[in-house]
Parts: structure tokens; sequence; C-alpha cells
């Protein structure tokens, strides 16, 4: 480092990386559009949360790297990054004033209200001052959060993004907590200051006495569970049940809504994860079965086009037969490809379905660019489901029927089998399993699962237009697997809850979302590959918990390295 | 020769494959005796993992016949070939390295399902491999080479097969290693299971086999009994490292 002149040491690598994230994350736009919701009402916006929450990453990534230095120094580079990065946004502010360059000619968003928003409003004086004071602390926090040892540091770092994430969800908790709190907590948009300071500190004094003393809860919570297990595990069953079944009436009408969404692809993920995770076929043509699941619905009950009049109920088997039957479809000709090839041909077929409900030819049965209208609602009893906290019901059955199709099938000897086929295609075929009929049968359940949601997608919307079965929807549902952790049943809803969910709560995320999915991927790629919720056996293979000793270099299989 | 069942577990008639337009084998013919181990040597690229894939249906020739037990096999498909009893054990010592050794052997036996004797079958696989044993719940990638090599030849085991086919089971071993595997190959071919084993280590192949074949750029040039291909001038300069 000494014969390196100081702008390029290392430290300002990553204050040069923080200052390009952030001027990259106002240039298109996401600070402006982040900027309409407050975190802290009146102190600090969204946009401008955005923008120090990324200045703390690169400050903690820093200091996790120089982990032996002194507390001080690290503290030190820390506020060098958020120096650097609060600088470029300075910058850029200034870049802007200058009338001749007229940057806003390139980049769009660099508006006056980008301006506005770096400066706090409060002009370029005291405005600069500042967002060079919060970036430099930012930093600081973020570097310190990764050194100090033991809980503080860990603890810091945890309640300060738990109470980010409790302040961008403001609107849930407001639907639900009594007036008075909320009105305590939280202001018109976000947290007022004593809700804010309240929470993160309630939250850092939870996570300390639970490094006191959750060990020995733990312990003592253990012996209950040991001792009746069955008893335990079946109060926790009862308690998550009432949970779920009382939910609608908890959340209201707006949150039913995106719990449904979020149901109708935990369903489709629950499916895609039997022929994705559980038999490792790269499957990007997924939505096919959905559309077609629904398609069956909308032609089958729709009055519209007059052909049949039959009930949702009388519908549902049909729509699953006939995803069914184009899973095996797609199947055969695919049966000797693996890998990209599949995945490019499964891709196609995904188009070839979409195009075909699209047609004119085919518009009297299907409908045409217009879609279809007048879909069947489902009844039960006398009850014709409609609202969306109705539906959520309908979805969760849905979501147990699919739960135990996949968790069947994944301990019985076709998940074995599935296993061999993901693993090594060979050698699978010399232990004498048919890998022709368990490719057929993994295409065919996740199409029926697919085909499930889709049928009760037509329904809950009513009407549909063939746009809403564009690739992206299979795109999703890949990577709701995959941040959830590849073959794993809970991985699919939490990574449902994670990749559908939040970007419905936070509309001004929807406009980023493929910007912040890639984002998300690539992270979890590098720093977590096995997903947030992994199923047991590859974390094992990629983390080699047991055994590190006896791994041979030459014959080891390729592993991850994991530092963190 | 020492009292072997004559009776012919398989049997290769004038053996055509193809890959595309590229011929890899030129109209091989061999056999293996009940109880033989016979071994076919040869350099990279000889065909010798072409004729493995054959006999267990990964590969179509065309023409030719493969008999197995005297029954034509050369059509059944490759999962039906293991229900026939004939196992392949393919290069590479490819293990599930995310499963344990145990869960390993136990994917084996998948076309078994009576459970008690999956696991006798499994006590037999650790009397030939006791190492295996000792690291019943490691997961298979975390063995050693040699351990991973017992491992697939135990797994291929685990199917009761009447043939076992070994491709390159010396490959990226200590000599000492292949030494006590093939010493254990011997222990499973004494207990009543006839073994064809590729191997490009020809020394080795031929002191253990009953007989062998020399492969050579999709033809057999040279057969006859392992001692005698051991003696043999030409084997010994292109396979044995010269006199």
């Amino acid at each position: 480092m000494e014969n390196r002149h100081f702008w390029q040491s290392e430290v300002m690598n990553f204050g040069w990386l923080a200052g390009i994230l952030v001027v990259l994350l106002a240039l298109v736009g996401m600070v402006v559009s982040f900027s309409q919701r407050g975190f802290i009402s009146g102190v600090m916006s969204e946009g401008q949360l955005l923008i120090f929450l990324t200045v703390a990453l690169i400050g903690f990534v820093a200091g996790k790297k120089m982990e032996r230095q002194s507390v001080l120094k690290v503290a030190l580079w820390g506020g060098i990054i958020g120096f650097v990065a609060g600088l470029s946004l300075i910058v850029l502010v200034l870049l802007t004033g200058i009338k001749p360059l007229n940057l806003r000619s390139m980049f769009l968003n660099a508006s006056p209200q980008l301006v506005k928003v770096l400066t706090f409003g409060k002009g370029q004086g005291a405005g600069f001052l500042y967002l060079l004071l919060l970036n430099i602390l930012s930093g600081i926090f973020g570097g310190l959060a990764a050194v100090i040892p033991g809980i503080w540091g860990s603890g810091l770092a945890n309640s300060a993004l738990i109470t980010i994430l409790i302040g961008l969800l403001t609107d849930i908790w407001k639907t639900f907590l009594p007036r008075g709190v909320a009105k305590f907590f939280f202001a018109n948009k976000g947290f007022n200051v004593t809700g804010f300071l309240i929470t993160f500190f309630f939250i850092l004094a939870f996570l300390l006495f639970w490094s006191l003393y959750g060990a020995r809860i733990k312990v003592s919570y253990g012996n209950v569970a040991s001792r009746q297990p069955k008893k335990v595990k079946i109060t926790w069953w009862v308690i998550s049940l009432v949970v779920l079944l009382l939910l609608p009436r908890l959340v209201g009408s707006y949150l039913s809504e995106v719990l449904d969404l979020v149901g109708i692809y935990i369903i489709m993920g629950l499916g895609l994860n039997i022929v994705v995770g559980f038999a490792g076929l790269l499957d990007l043509g997924y939505v096919a079965f959905f559309a077609i699941g629904a398609y069956t619905m909308g032609v089958f009950t729709s009055p519209e086009l007059g052909l049949f009049h039959l009930t949702f109920w009388e519908t549902l088997p049909l729509s699953i037969l006939f995803a069914v039957l184009a899973g095996v479809l797609l199947g055969i000709p695919v049966l000797g490809m693996r890998g990209d090839y599949l995945a490019i041909v499964t891709m196609g077929f995904g188009e070839i379905i979409r195009l075909l409900v699209l047609s004119d030819a085919l518009k009297p049965i299907l409908g045409g660019a217009q879609g279809l209208v007048g879909i069947a609602r489902p009844t039960v009893g006398h009850i014709v489901v409609k609202n969306p906290p109705q539906f959520y019901y309908l979805i969760l059955a849905g979501i147990f029927i699919a739960w135990y199709v996949a968790s069947a099938l994944k301990d019985s000897k076709l998940g074995r089998a599935w296993m061999a086929l993901r693993e090594d295609e060979d050698v699978a075929q010399a232990m004498g399993i048919n890998l022709v009929s368990i490719k057929l049968l993994a295409f065919a359940t996740g199409a029926a699962l697919s085909g499930l949601s889709g049928a009760i997608f037509a329904a809950k919307l009513n009407s549909m237009v063939p746009h809403s079965f564009t690739i992206l929807i299979s795109i999703y549902v890949l990577s709701l697997i995959i941040v959830g952790g590849v073959g794993s049943l809970p991985g699919v809803v939490v990574g449902a809850l994670a990749l559908i969910g939040t970007p419905e709560l936070l509309r001004e995320f929807a406009e980023y979302r493929m910007m912040i999915y890639g984002a998300v991927l690539v992270g979890m790629m590098l720093y977590k590959p096995e997903g947030l919720w992994p199923e047991p056996a590859r974390r094992r293979e990629l983390h080699g918990e047991e055994g590190k000793s006896a791994v041979t270099a030459s014959t080891a299989p390729v592993q991850m390295s994991e530092e963190a | 020769m020492n009292g072997k069942d004559k009776g012919k577990v398989l049997e290769i008639e004038n053996l055509n494959v193809y890959y595309g337009a590229i011929q890899a084998l030129h109209g091989i013919s061999f056999y293996v005796n009940k109880g033989e181990i016979v071994t076919l040597i040869g350099a990279n690229g000889a065909g010798k993992t072409t004729t493995l894939r054959t006999v267990s249906g990964l590969q179509r020739p065309r023409p030719g016949v493969v008999r197995f037990l005297g029954a034509d096999i050369t059509h059944v498909k490759p999962h039906q070939i293991v229900k026939e009893g004939i196992v392949h054990v393919p290069e590479g010592r490819r293990i599930f390295s995310a499963l344990t050794v145990k869960e390993n052997l136990e994917m084996g036996a998948f076309i078994r399902t009576d459970k008690r004797s999956i696991q006798e079958s499994m006590e037999q696989v650790f009397d030939h491999f006791p190492r295996l044993k000792e690291r019943l719940h490691q997961l298979g990638g975390t063995l050693s080479g040699g351990e991973q090599q017992m491992l697939a030849i135990g797994r291929a085991l685990m199917s009761k097969p009447k043939l076992l086919l070994l491709d390159e089971p010396s490959m990226g071993l200590a000599p000492i290693l292949v030494e006590e595997i093939f010493k254990i190959l011997q222990n499973i071919n004494a207990q009543g299971v006839s073994v064809l084993l590729v191997e490009q280590n020809a020394l080795m192949a031929l002191s253990i086999a009953d007989r062998g074949y020399v492969l050579e750029t999709g033809f057999i040039n040279i057969q006859g009994p392992a001692k005698e291909l051991l003696t043999n001038p030409r084997v010994k300069a292109a396979y044995l490292g010269g006199s």
C-alpha cells in the first residue's frame, strides 16, 4: 500500500464503488421515485435511505475485508468511503446545475427533483453538508457493524436492517395496529422520529437479550420439545393453521389481494420446484401450463364464447388434465436434452402457447387478443367466492394440496430417482432408473400444479388477456425458487413472499423490479447460493459441514468458497 | 482353467458402433464366461468405453449383437438391462456427492424392493469395503479418491449384478490403492460375479484377469489368456512399458 498512490488504495476502490453505485441509483431514477415515501417522516425519505443503505453496505463489505484491523482504522475507512460517495453525489448535483452541459438530455432523471432530494431541500450549502455528513456516518456505521466483535456488531447491523424493513412496510402495520399505537410509531409517511428510535433500540435490546439468554431459552424449549415432541409439534401446527386461517381477517382486503397473488405463485413455484429442483430439468416455458390451466377454465366456463357452460369445479379437473397432457407433449421431444438446450426449447414452447392464444385464427375458441370475460366464479355451498379474502381460502387449499403432493413425491422412490437424474443422468440409468418415464412424470406433475394455479388465477380475475402469460412469469417463478432455495418447499414460500409479495407492497419498487431481481440474484449466487431456506442436502453440498478434513484436493467436488 | 463354469455370461458378436459418421467399433466380438474376469485393454480412444456403453444399452450398435445369458439384449433399454443383472460402473467415480455413503448405497439398490435382502447386500459390500462402513454417514463428496471408487463399486453391487462392467477403476489412484481395489475385485469375482474390466493399466488388469482382449482403434487385434498376454511381445512393447 505504501508504494501505491492513495487514490489507488483499497479503501479508495471501495469509495469509488460506493460513489458509482449511489450515482447510478440516482440516475436511473430510483432515488427520486423512492423519495415519494418517507422513511422517517420529515427527516429522511426512502430515496435518501437507499443511498445511505448502499454506502453502509459498502462500508460493511470493506469492514469485513479488514477484520483484523483496529476498530478506529475501520471507522476511518468507513468514513472515507462515505465521504467519497457523498462527494460523488455533490458533484452530480453541481453538474446538473451547469446549464450548457444539459445533463438531463442524457440522463432523464437528473432532474431538479433529484437535486432537491439529494440536498434535503436545504439548498446547496447546508444540503451538501448534510449529505456528506450522513454519508460519512453511514460508511462508519457499516464498517463498525462489520468489525465490532460479538453481538454488538451484528446486533447493530441486524437491528438497523429490521428497523428499515419495518419502516418500509409501514402501510401493513397501520392496517392492523390499533389506531393509537400506529399514531405513536408512524407518521403519515413512514416512521415518526420517536417511533423510529424506539423501534431501533427496542430491537437492539431484544437482540442483546436474546444473545445472553437465547441459548438458555432454546435449551429449555428443546427439553420440553424432546420430552413431548408430538405435543410441541402439534401445537406449532395448530398455531400456524389458526394464523393462516385468520390472516385475511387481520390484514384486510388489500393485503389479502397481495397474499392471493403470492399464493398463486407459491402453487406454481411448488410445481416448478418439482421440475427444476427435484429433477434438475431447467424449464423456462413453465408459464405455458399456467396459461393452459387458465384458458381451460376460461373457455369451458365463459358465456362469451358460449361453447360450454361448465362450472368452476367441473372445469378444474379439466384444467389440470390439459396441463398434464401439455406437460407430456412438451416432455417427449425434449427427452434427450439437458441444460441450456432444454431451457431454450421449453422457452420456445411457452411463447408458442402465448402466440396461439393471441392468434386471430383461434379467436372463436380462445378469444384472441381481447381475451375472455365472464369466467365462472367458484361456489362453495351457497357462497360465491369472489372477493380477495374468500379467494385466499381457495388458494390456501390449493397450496396445501400442492405442498402435500410435492413433499410426498420428494420422499418417495420417484423423488430419489429424480435426485439421481438431477445429479448424473448416466449413473441414474446405470442404477436401473427409467429416465423416460421419470422425466415425463416430472413435467406432468409440475404442469398439473401450474394448471391448478392457472385455473384459480382465471377464476379470480374473472377475465383475462393473453398478455398475462408472458415469459416474465416463468422467470419470476424460477427466480423465486432460486432465491428461496432450489429443491426446498419452505424456500418456495419464502421466495414468493420476498419476490412477489414485497414488490406489491412497495409499489415504488415495482418499476425497478427487474433491476432489483437482477441484483438480488447476483448477490444470492455470490453469498448465499443455497437460497434463503435451503434444503438440508443442498446446504451440505455447498458448505460441506462435515468431514472437511477428508476432502482431497484432486477429487473434491467443486465447492463454493464460503468465507463470510 | 481352475474349474470356472464354462457357460457364457456375455457374448458380443460383430459389434459396430458409430458416433455420427465416425465408426468407433469395427465389428468386434468377444465373450465373458461365467465366473470369469475378462479385461479389455487399450489406449485412449481405442473404443473401450464405447464397448461398455453398448453392453449396458447406452449406445446402440449397427449392426451387432449383445447376448446376456443366451438372450439377445441388443435392443433392451438401459434400465431394463440393469434389472437383467448387468451393472455399469462408469469412468471417473461418479458418486452422488451430496448424499451420504449409506444413501449412495441405497440408491444402488433402486430396482430392488425387499428391505431385508437390501440390508444383507449392504453388509456384503461392507465385507468387501470395511472403509465404507467407517464412513457410513459421511458425504460422498468428502471421501478420498480411492474411497469414492470403492463407493462406486459398492453402489453397483447393491443391485445384485451377475455381471459387473468396470470402466477404468484405477484412474487417478495411487498404485497402492489400485492394488487394494483390484484385490477386492478378485474377492467379488470369487463370490460369483463375472467381471468385464476396461483398463489402461494393462499390467494390473492382466494380473487379475482370466482372459484379455487388446482393443486398438476399434478392432480387437490380440486376445488370449491373461498370462499369455503378459508375455506376448507385442503387448509387452505397446502396453506394459517395454520389455
